[in-house]
């Protein structure tokens, strides 16, 4: 579903990725972890065109990011994003933020993409929240808004870089429910994150990134038991303590 | 205390007033309409990732704020009918000015509002498929423009100041007009403070506009 083969990038004379590559199946769920400032973002945002890359190349569902022939839009249509920070649309509601892109690029009726929207919004347990705007939810909420409104476009795999890193540890829960509900509808993931618990529960493997470099891409249960290299013990030895 | 100064003379020539307020009002409305439209266009140009787009932005807006209005609606008025072949008298090309002029100003408004949305908002935008046009439109110009409001309205009021810049091309805007009678009829302190008292108004409606409209769309 995602091939990424030998990618490279650079900012500047800086290089954020080294020669990366990894591959995610059809309805596999993969974790990517590793230190902060080791790449995860710019990987994740490579895989659907948001940060161009000098060398290598990434397939998604045998169309080329890299090609200048793209249609980048089109491309990125089928690939859901959910960020850090939400990023929902602060000057609309919870309902017309998940309606805007069915309607703009999938030309879906207004009737329609609201059923939609109504309906995604239940499954997220927010169905009595669709008028109200982004400020008026607590980031739970907020996110769980968001993973509605990338479900929206019917994805054929869904792209997460920390998405709960920046809630309340109350809240991490009720995000984290329905990604592995979604990971368990058979959803094509790649989750950046730092929650182990999430990773055990539905990733099939764990990528550790340091450097730009994936210095390790394990099945999960060897990963936390016998991580095969220093830098990765090191980092588990740090986020599992507490 | 302003009991022996002569009011009457304001009254008796309210018409001769309001046809030169008819003319500043007029003026400024077309020229803020036209430089909204133009500071929209050359702050997109502005923020093209198309060099030579971004290139043309930046001279423009810096060869216009370089030079007082009151030269550039000089120049206008000997260079437009050059330009056109034929006459198009001194309103017109004052109004041809005024835009080209204020499209610089509100450029650096629009595009400092549009550098001011978080970068987060035209990646989630573009993630969901919409174009970059798309995201800028129903994304990043809406709040932008929220944001901006107070200080578009305050360039609003200026320009409809700087109206009365336009006696250098013989046009007879309010203050013209209200100087004419104020030397006329040796009523200088009536037509001055009355002057001042209706630039007064308008600036303190224009301020609660501006409240009145970012209340209206405030995001809750
Ligand atoms: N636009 C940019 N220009 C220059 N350097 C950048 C830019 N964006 C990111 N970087 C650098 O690239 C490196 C990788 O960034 P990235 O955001 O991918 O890391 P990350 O693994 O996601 O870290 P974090 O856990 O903090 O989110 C960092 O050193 C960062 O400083
Ligand atoms: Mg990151």
């Amino acid at each position: 579903m995602i091939e990424a083969r030998n990618v490279s990038k650079w900012y500047g004379r800086f290089q954020v990725l080294r020669d990366c590559s990894v591959s995610i199946a059809r309805g596999e769920v993969i974790v990517v972890c590793g230190p902060s400032g080791s790449g995860k973002s710019t990987l994740i945002k490579c895989m659907n065109g948001l940060e161009p890359f000098q060398q290598g190349e990434i397939a998604v569902d045998g169309i080329s990011v890299g090609d200048k022939r793209t249609n980048l839009p089109r491309l990125r249509s089928r690939i859901g994003m959910v960020f850090q920070s939400f990023e929902l649309y602060p000057h609309m509601t919870a309902l017309d933020n998940i309606c805007l892109a069915p309607e703009k690029v999938l030309k879906r009726s207004r009737a329609e993409a609201e059923a939609k929207a109504m309906g995604l919004l239940d499954r997220v347990g927010l169905a009595d929240h669709a008028r109200k705007h982004p400020a008026q939810l607590s980031g739970g909420q907020q996110q769980r808004v968001a993973i509605a409104r990338a479900l929206a476009m019917d994805p054929i795999a869904m792209l997460f870089d920390e998405p709960t890193s920046a809630l309340d540890p109350e809240m991490i829960n009720e995000v984290l429910d329905v990604m592995v509900a979604l990971a368990r509808e058979g959803m094509t993931m790649v989750v950046v994150t730092h929650e182990m618990g999430f990773a055990r529960k539905v990733a099939r493997r764990v990528v550790f990134m340091d450097e730009g470099q994936i210095v390790e891409d394990a099945p999960t249960e060897q990963f936390f038991t016998n991580p095969g290299s220093d830098r990765a013990q090191l980092f588990l030895s740090k986020i599992l303590h507490h | 205390m302003f009991t022996h100064y002569d009011w009457n003379a304001i009254t008796a020539n309210l018409a001769f007033l309001w046809d030169g307020m008819v003319l500043s009002l007029g003026l400024a409305a077309l020229a803020i309409a036209g430089g909204m439209v133009g500071g929209m266009l050359m702050a997109l140009l502005r923020l093209s990732s198309f060099k030579p787009f971004a290139i043309f932005a930046y001279l423009y807006v810096n060869l216009f704020r370089a030079v007082p209005l009151i030269l550039v609606i000089f120049w206008f008025y000997f260079l437009v009918p050059v330009a056109l072949g034929r006459p198009v008298g001194p309103f017109y090309s004052a109004l041809i000015a005024f835009v080209l002029f204020e499209t610089a100003y509100y450029c650096e408004i629009i595009r400092a509002g549009i550098q001011g949305i978080p970068r987060g908002q035209m990646a989630a935008a573009l993630a969901t498929g919409l174009s970059r046009w798309q995201a800028m439109r129903h994304i990043i110009l809406p709040q932008a423009l929220r944001n901006m409001t107070p200080v578009l309205v305050t360039q609003c009021v200026v320009l409809f100041q700087d109206t009365s810049l336009v006696y250098v091309v013989t046009l007879r805007d309010f203050m013209t007009s209200a100087s004419i009678v104020a030397s006329r009829d040796f009523k200088l302190v009536e037509l001055y403070t009355f002057a001042a008292l209706v630039y007064l108004v308008i600036c303190l409606a224009g301020s609660s506009l501006a409240r009145y409209l970012q209340h209206r769309t405030a995001m809750r």
